[in-house]
């Protein structure tokens, strides 16, 4: 727990998750660094902890959970719209994202 | 605490009386005994198909032999696939009571409804005449599904559960969790858990059957809930959901209807064997509920992030719920709080501490939530399986 919006689950971890809502345009500390958040962030979603590269894998337990699309700036939203998984494609109720080919 | 003790020796939790359909077309009947005896302890389990089924059987069998079991009333249509004789008897060498009903020769909706009716009130009689006996925490069996899962399922719920699990397996206990394409991407750690390295090589086989399979599919075990819940991919939700696990060695992987011996971590593997033939390896989260307690289960912990409400027939279901958000919102139907971790006020450890003394409880009688709603969902359908091999078992320790 590193404040009460975010916690860090594992030190190798490039994400925060977010343990209570925290609406765009909000601004916070997270390790030193103030951030104003981008997206209505809400619980169970995850922030960037640091600059992350396309390809480069997203770290949550300590380990992989998939790869980032497209270059993710710090304290950005990462979700299906930027990362995907390096197993097999997820599905929202409108289109599938991050398909594999 | 004390058991229902069986005339094959095995020990329950719950004294049930099944009324199962063998086909969709006896299903109104089978529901109308079940409503008219209007009592908690009368539930009701079937098969949709007319086409036999191997596995559907099998899991029949174990669900109409189980420790919660104390008799059946089969309803049949008559002119359906499924081996009616077969289930019969095999409950019966178990030492259960069971009467069979079919509707063609027993002349029709309302003659069939009255017959059961009757037969239930036979079963009932004797179900009370069920012997109690002491039954140690050794003897029970408990399994874990997540259902309804979202980004706080990991922290606080699946953990939790993982504590409670090495509690229960310090007992001696069997635990069980499952759903191999909910773990897909944890298949090398997991594998390293194993007792033996054969059996972790078999561990590492399983999930990647269940990667092909989810592929040809076209979809993972993933809803869009999940998505919405801050879960991004497979492999996310699959690490969250290995947490329910714990930090036991893993004694054996199963497949549905495969019931453990021995106290211990068990691994079900519920994707079906060979070419995918009919669908989805489970449709819902009920299907999986339903094969962990053809294993054996006494009662099924359910962890849950955006709310699931569901319980089962014949073993009782508790619900774990990670989100303090979803919590507030349906406290009726969650039996823990472990929202409790993600606000900071309480440890893993103390939640898996909460969840392993209610398992006790409910194990001793207390009803959980689902089940004293009334909630006793089921499904079975149709799927293939070949037989476990002998490094999946090992019988060291």
């Amino acid at each position: 727990m590193i404040n009460k919006h975010f916690v860090l689950l594992n030190k190798e971890d490039n994400v925060f998750v977010c343990c209570r809502e925290l609406l765009a345009g909000n601004s916070i500390t997270l390790e030193g660094v103030t951030v104003t958040m981008t997206a209505d962030i809400t619980v169970g979603h995850k922030l960037s902890r640091t600059q992350i590269a396309a390809g480069d894998k997203i770290l949550k337990y300590g380990v992989s959970i998939g790869s980032a699309t497209q270059d993710i700036a710090f304290g950005e939203h990462v979700h299906l719209h930027n990362m995907k998984s390096d197993y097999i494609a997820s599905h929202t109720r409108q289109s599938k994202v991050g398909k594999n080919s | 605490m004390k058991g229902y003790l069986r005339k094959d020796g095995r020990k329950g939790i719950r004294n049930v009386i099944l009324v199962t359909y063998l086909v969709e077309c006896a299903h109104h009947v089978a529901r109308a005994i079940v409503n008219g005896s209007a009592q908690d302890d009368v539930q009701l389990i079937g098969f949709p198909g007319c086409y036999p089924n191997d596995y559907s059987l099998n899991i029949m069998e174990k669900l109409c032999t189980h420790p919660n079991v104390a008799g059946v009333l089969i309803v049949s249509l008559g002119c359906e696939g499924f081996n009616r004789e077969q289930l019969a008897n095999t409950i019966t060498s178990s030492g259960r009571d069971v009467e069979t009903l079919v509707i063609q020769k027993t002349g029709g909706t309302r003659k069939t409804i009255d017959a059961g009716l009757a037969s239930v009130k036979n079963l009932l009689q004797s179900a009370y005449q069920a012997e109690i006996v002491p039954m140690d925490i050794s003897e029970l069996v408990v399994g874990t599904i997540c259902g309804g899962s979202d980004g706080t399922s990991g922290i606080g719920a699946n953990p939790a559960v993982g504590v409670c699990f090495d509690k229960l397996i310090t007992d001696d206990a069997v635990c069980m969790f499952e759903e191999t394409g909910e773990l897909i991407g944890c298949e090398q750690i997991m594998a390293e858990r194993a007792i033996t390295p054969e059996l972790g090589v078999e561990i590492m086989k399983s999930v990647e059957k269940a990667e092909r399979y989810y592929t040809k599919m076209g979809y993972g075990s993933f809803a869009p809930g999940n998505a919405e819940g801050g879960l991004s991919t497979q492999e996310e939700k699959s690490m969250g959901a290995y947490a329910k696990s714990g930090s036991s060695k893993i004694h054996g992987l199963i497949k549905p209807g495969d019931i453990p011996t021995q106290g211990g971590l068990y691994l079900m593997d519920v994707v079906p064997d060979g070419e995918p033939m009919f669908g989805f390896p489970n449709i819902v989260d009920n299907a999986e509920i339903v094969e962990m307690i053809a294993s054996g289960s006494h009662i099924i912990l359910f962890t849950t992030g955006r709310g699931s409400v569901v319980g089962s027939a014949i073993s009782p279901v508790i619900k774990v719920c990670a989100n303090p958000e979803t919590y507030d919102n349906l406290s009726d139907d969650m039996d823990i709080n472990a929202g409790k971790v993600i606000n900071g006020e309480a440890s893993v450890e103390q939640v898996g501490e909460e969840i392993y003394q209610l398992v006790r409880e409910v194990a001793q009688g207390k009803s959980s939530k689902s089940e004293a709603l009334g909630h006793q969902e089921f499904v079975l359908t149709y799927k293939k399986f070949e037989a476990i091999g002998p490094t999946c078992l090992p019988t060291i320790r």
